[in-house]
């Protein structure tokens, strides 16, 4: 079963790319669409029945040299469950709109068949996805690592007559790169220490890493803090994180269902998943662990602030999704991977379907994506408004404070918020708050903006605005059920008490008494202000009592966050909800009741408006201190190095001993190949000689 | 074990363009058809013939296999025979080599001799390959570059002159320090059998005291010496930084067919030759050198690979991302352990068919247009849909793509110089960063974008001949790429064996070498 999850994408892909032609267009993407569809429905089957004990399937064999031994090998903890259904679940739905989404094109012309290799794309791209959450090691993994990447250029780059989508796909090709440098090298000096990049091998060595010291350049590190900071960089650039991130925003380069399915739900989510997948080592790696917090937490910031300012609809998606990757590597770095998991699993909802949500919009303004240019669509395109405003209620955060009713996002970005104040992150905790508000200001805006007012710009588009077919709706809706309802459904897995996400990942708990309070049992209503600051007081009830590697996520015995975070005071636990409300209310203020304002502030605070609307400059930062740098030194190795003083050197010293050479063997063009042979033939003959004459020797 | 198989297969391509050369009259067409229909048959034969040295070797036999063996002029020995590390670079030989006269069929002046020249390379490179005694290794080493200069000479580019020039130049000097170690080695060891015989280089102890020359302390000896002059030959071949710079200009220079030949097989000579004589014959020497070797190597990925970044010209760019590769394959070597050898080896292989096909795919375009120049190419997406898809492939095999050959030898190498020093690992792993924006940029430059130059709106994409060419390269690159164990089961019980026998010669001399050191300071 899980072989046909694997492979019915790959195959799908491969029939659909190669054999379109034979079978017709129409008929390739669907047998993609049957593919994916096959794949998500035995993953909802293997997710529901998967009974938490990790078991691993061989393929056959890869990589093998001296003790070093990789296999193509699929396996199946409940992380990788987890994975399964949200990749599927998304890219089957992604198939079926791209049907309504890629049925006309004008970036093509007349006749040529693009849509069996935009499908051939997505497919291969699922399956490269697949590859890389079913690994057991990290090999296979950085196959589908680096497959979803190439996947990503390709489809980055599918409007292949713009020079901005071949510059965005190569510029995303290349960062990712920079991250995979990392990855590349925190595996190498994984293998150097354990012997192995297999899973369970480097979880059971992962104890013994925090103990070891490695040389690495210039120093003496902390083994298991150096393997963590690398993979993690790797991380960093597959996840748009800080410093690594600018190739996201231009990303939105590519067609929408792409957005949707790999820069919002799926491949973005990769470093996550990464994090989570080596918990039992990031639980050794304290100080990489503060490093990932803070990355996060400061990504997650930057990118709601640059999200304030874009007009163009899906880069505000995009700042949007890099804001919320943030939150989610908050919960990782604080040691709360369940609580990260639990984000992925709903932002790939509700992010998916604002993506779609936004296609659709786009789709029904003729490719207009400049949100001046909208306004009041609300009653021309209904269904499309009811999901986005589905998805913003979700991701903003709307549901009841102190209970456990509201959309996906209010659970999972709150059990994240409350993760920070208990894994003891001050700095990640208030800016995920204030990054709090600043989503929902944009979310807000971005809704005001598209659905609310009066229709601007091109009244010809206006007029013309139709809503998208069922074939882009009914995803629509199937995702809106997801953005409701799996923070409810889920909660407890997840974030519930250490009983029950012990069982949901197969950890084994055990019932540990407070040290010497006999406290053991988790009431709800002992979850006050005063126990907030009990830290340490001990456990409530069952605690996690894993060995790392058993289960599919680590949690070290110090690790009491998710107690902590329960019983955080309740102004912690309110607080995102007031951010969320306060810039609801801002938005208001600002799209609804005072419009012009916006406007005047922009030409009030005019240079942080500038800075906000150029992304900080990095991109004119890097290009200045890394591109240009990278050229200018190219050329001149190239016209010094190699032209001046190699060949320079080389043919001075030539000169003086190859017209001798000539003038003995011949003259003119072919003189050189009369005296090499010649020199050869001596050379020959010198040795023969000398054979002969010592020769006796033999 | 008497067996003749490695002779037939070494010497079939040559025998044919013997037939070729006295049978064939004319210059008409029928004349250039049988010619190129010879060659082509030819040297499929020779694969399918190489395919049953394939099944016959057994890889756990680290020792040579199917040994042939005779009396020569003068008392020479003739001697053939392969071990796991020279079997692969036998089959690479025979597997390219149809590819490469297929890719020829356009070829219009001079046919017949064009097909002798590669005939004759053929046979010269396996017999490099294969050859197990000193004086016939060296014979067919130096004699392989008489063809190619041929090749270049006669149907090259407009400045043929200059980039033989340059290739007799930098290999002439490699060739002379050569041949004097390889006097002195036969002085020392009374015998030219490389192995597989009694008495033979690889088992005979080369002197590795050290000793003053000239007022210098000379660690290792002999063996450095020799290593050294070994090394100059090698270095070139491979190429390596800094006497690299002849290969751009010859690719530039040399028609499709002869790029090829260069890029897939005979820079592996180079590499062939540090398997086969620098770490098994003087490992001492080897040990001392190394680390230098290990960072000539580094600075050969981060320098060829921004130089590659700035090319106007699409073969030079790829020339100068072979050199980068190749930083990979001696930086693997000088690890000296497992992963290294078996990666190194696997880069070479590796590199033979994407390499191989990206000079094709230049050459296809280059049919068409007569031009290498970057710039006046763009946009080709649109009018060759197959060519776009397959320089694709190879693009992203180029860069090391996991699941395709290209990522296993850098994979292999790096994580075995991660072991030995974690500079040079950082430092060549940059690499992986600017393979893909060199490779990406061409690719970007030549085949994305609108269609917008007049030259280009009639180019046809690629026919089936090319097609059918391409075919065998992209199965063995994904082929090695997802199951590699196709190459490193066959080299790995020699390279085990290798490796040992470094280790166990290097231990032994390291008392020697300590001692020697104590004295040069109690001096």
């Amino acid at each position: 079963m899980e072989l046909t999850i694997l492979f019915a994408p790959l195959i799908g892909s491969l029939l659909c790319g190669f054999g379109w032609k034979i079978i017709g267009e129409n008929a390739a993407c669907w047998i993609a669409t049957a593919g994916l569809f096959l794949s998500a429905l035995l993953s909802w089957i293997v997710f529901i029945t998967f009974d938490g004990t990790t078991e691993t399937i061989q393929i056959f064999r890869f990589i093998e040299s001296g003790t070093l031994s990789t296999d193509w090998s699929i396996r199946m903890d409940r992380l990788t469950a987890i994975m399964l259904i949200v990749i599927t679940t998304v890219s089957s739905l992604v198939h079926l709109y791209s049907f309504g989404y890629m049925a006309h094109d004008e970036h093509f012309d007349e006749g040529v068949s693009y849509k069996p290799r935009f499908f051939a794309y997505l497919s291969f791209f699922t399956f490269a996805m697949l590859m890389l959450v079913t690994s057991d090691n990290l090999v296979q993994m950085f196959f589908g690592w680096e497959g979803v990447g190439v996947a990503s250029y390709l489809l980055i780059g599918f409007y292949y007559k713009k020079p901005s989508a071949n510059a965005a796909a190569m510029k995303a090709f290349v960062v990712n790169r920079v991250g995979d440098f990392g990855f590349m090298l925190g595996m190498l000096a994984l293998y150097l220490l354990t012997d192995s990049i297999r899973f369970d091998d480097i979880f059971a060595a992962a104890p013994e890493l925090a103990e070891t010291t490695v040389g690495f350049l210039w120093t003496e590190w902390n083994a298991a803090n150096l393997i963590a900071f690398l993979l993690f960089v790797g991380a960093m650039g597959k996840s748009a994180q800080l410093f690594l991130h600018t190739w996201l925003p231009d990303a939105m380069e590519g067609p929408t269902p792409v957005s949707a399915l790999i820069h919002a739900a799926t491949m973005v989510t990769a470093g996550v998943f990464l994090v989570s997948r080596m918990s039992p080592l990031m639980e050794f790696a304290p100080e990489a662990m503060v490093f990932v917090t803070v990355i996060g937490a400061t990504t997650a910031f930057v990118a709601a602030t640059i999200g304030l300012v874009q007009t163009d609809i899906k880069r505000v998606i995009a700042y949007s999704t890099m804001s919320q990757l943030g939150y989610m590597f908050v919960a990782a770095g604080v040691g709360m991977y369940s609580a990260a998991m639990f984000h992925l699993l709903t932002h790939a909802f509700f992010k998916a379907m604002l993506f779609l949500g936004a296609g659709s919009v786009i789709h029904a303004m003729h490719h207009e994506q400049d949100m001046n240019n909208y306004g009041g669509l609300r009653k021309k395109i209904p269904y499309t408004f009811w999901a986005m405003m589905i998805g913003t209620l979700a991701i903003t955060g709307v549901g009841i404070p102190l209970t456990h009713i509201g959309f996906a996002g209010f659970l999972s970005k709150d059990a994240i918020i409350e993760s920070a104040w208990g894994g003891g992150s001050m700095y990640g905790f208030w800016l995920l708050v204030i990054a709090a508000a600043m989503t929902s200001f944009y979310s807000w805006r971005l809704m005001f903006l598209t659905f609310y007012g009066e229709a601007r710009g091109d009244k010809h588009t206006h007029e013309h605005a139709h809503e998208s077919p069922m074939v882009m709706l009914i995803p629509l809706g199937v995702l809106a059920i997801g953005a409701v309802f799996s923070g409810m459904v889920f909660y407890k897995s997840f974030f519930g008490s250490a009983e029950y996400v012990g069982k949901f990942y197969g950890i084994p708990t055990a019932e540990i008494a407070a040290d010497g309070e006999g406290q053991v049992d988790g009431a709800e209503d002992s979850h006050g202000a005063a126990d907030g600051d009990d830290h340490g007081g001990g456990h409530h009830g069952p605690a996690f009592a894993g060995k790392p590697g058993e289960g599919a996520l680590y949690f070290a015995p110090d690790n009491t966050v998710l107690d902590d975070a329960h019983s955080a005071p309740k102004w912690v636990k309110v607080s995102p909800f007031i951010a969320m409300l306060g810039g609801f209310l801002m938005a208001m203020w600002f799209y609804i009741w005072n419009p012009t304002l916006p406007a005047r502030l922009a030409a009030n605070q005019r240079p942080l408006y500038l800075f906000l609307l150029n992304k900080w400059y990095f991109d004119e930062v890097y290009n200045f201190i890394f591109v240009q740098p990278a050229r200018a030194v190219g050329r001149f190795l190239w016209k010094r190095g190699d032209g001046n003083v190699i060949d320079g050197g080389l043919n001075g010293l030539a000169m003086g001993i190859i017209p001798f050479l000539t003038r003995i063997a011949g003259k003119a063009q072919s003189g050189y190949i009369f005296t090499y042979a010649f020199a050869m033939v001596i050379g020959i003959a010198v040795l023969v000689t000398w054979m002969t004459m010592t020769g006796g020797a033999n | 074990m008497e067996n003749n198989l490695l002779s037939i297969v070494t010497f079939m391509p040559a025998f044919a363009a013997l037939i070729l050369a006295i049978f064939l009259r004319g210059e008409d067409e029928a004349a250039q058809r049988n010619a190129k229909w010879l060659a082509l048959i030819t040297t499929s034969v020779t694969f399918l013939v190489s395919i049953f040295v394939y099944l016959e070797f057994d890889p756990s036999n680290t020792g040579f296999q199917m040994v042939d063996e005779a009396d020569w002029l003068l008392g020479l020995k003739y001697r053939l025979g392969v071990d796991g590390i020279s079997i692969l670079f036998v089959m690479l030989t025979t597997f390219m080599m149809p590819l490469v006269i297929a890719a020829s069929w356009d070829v219009k002046t001079r046919v017949k001799e064009y097909m002798i020249a590669f005939l004759i390379l053929e046979t010269l490179m396996i017999g490099v390959f294969v050859s197990l005694d000193l004086i016939l290794f060296y014979l067919f080493f130096e004699a392989s570059l008489i063809p190619m200069f041929l090749i270049i000479g006669i149907w090259g580019g407009a400045n043929r002159i200059y980039a033989s020039f340059k290739f007799f130049l930098y290999t002439f000097f490699g060739s002379v320090l050569m041949l004097v170690a390889m006097v002195a080695m036969f002085a020392d060891a009374g015998t030219t059998c490389i192995g597989g015989c009694d008495v033979s280089l690889l088992t005979h102890n080369f002197g590795s005291e050290s000793f003053s020359l000239m007022g210098f302390q000379v660690v290792g000896g002999m063996q450095t010496l020799m290593f050294l002059a070994f090394f100059a030959s090698f270095a070139v071949k491979m190429p390596m930084w800094p006497v690299h710079t002849w290969l751009p200009d010859a690719h530039v220079q040399a028609p499709t067919a002869g790029s090829v030949v260069l890029a897939a097989i005979l820079l592996k000579m180079g590499g062939y030759g540090f398997l086969r004589f620098s770490l098994p014959m003087f490992p001492v020497g080897a040990e001392v050198v190394g680390p230098l070797i290990l960072w000539l190597s580094a600075i050969a990925i981060v320098y060829t690979s921004l130089v590659a970044l700035v090319q106007d010209d699409m073969k030079k760019l790829i020339a100068y991302s072979s050199v980068a590769h190749m930083g990979f394959v001696t930086m693997g070597i000088f690890s000296t352990n497992q992963q290294g050898l078996d990666g190194a080896i696997f880069q070479m292989i590796s590199h033979g068919f994407i390499s191989g096909a990206l000079f094709l795919a230049v050459g296809v375009i280059y049919d068409r247009m007569h031009t290498r120049e970057i710039d006046a190419y763009g946009g080709l997406v649109n009018r060759m849909p197959v060519y776009a898809m397959l320089f694709m492939f190879f693009t992203m095999a180029n860069v090391g793509l996991p699941g395709t050959s290209g990522f296993v030898g850098e994979f292999l190498t790096l994580m075995a110089v991660f072991q030995v020093n974690t500079w040079v690992a950082a430092v060549a792993a940059t690499g992986v960063i600017f393979s893909a924006a060199y490779a990406l940029w061409l690719y970007r430059r030549v085949v994305m974008g609108d269609l917008i130059k007049e030259s280009l709106k009639a180019i046809t994409d690629m026919n089936a001949r090319e097609k059918w060419i391409f075919t065998p390269l992209v199965v063995m690159t994904l082929l090695l790429g997802v199951y590699p164990a196709l190459v490193l089961d066959v080299i790995g019980p020699s390279v085990a064996a290798l490796v040992e026998n470094y280790d166990t010669a290097v231990a032994a001399a390291d008392a020697t070498l300590q001692t020697a050191e104590t004295l040069s300071l109690g001096d």
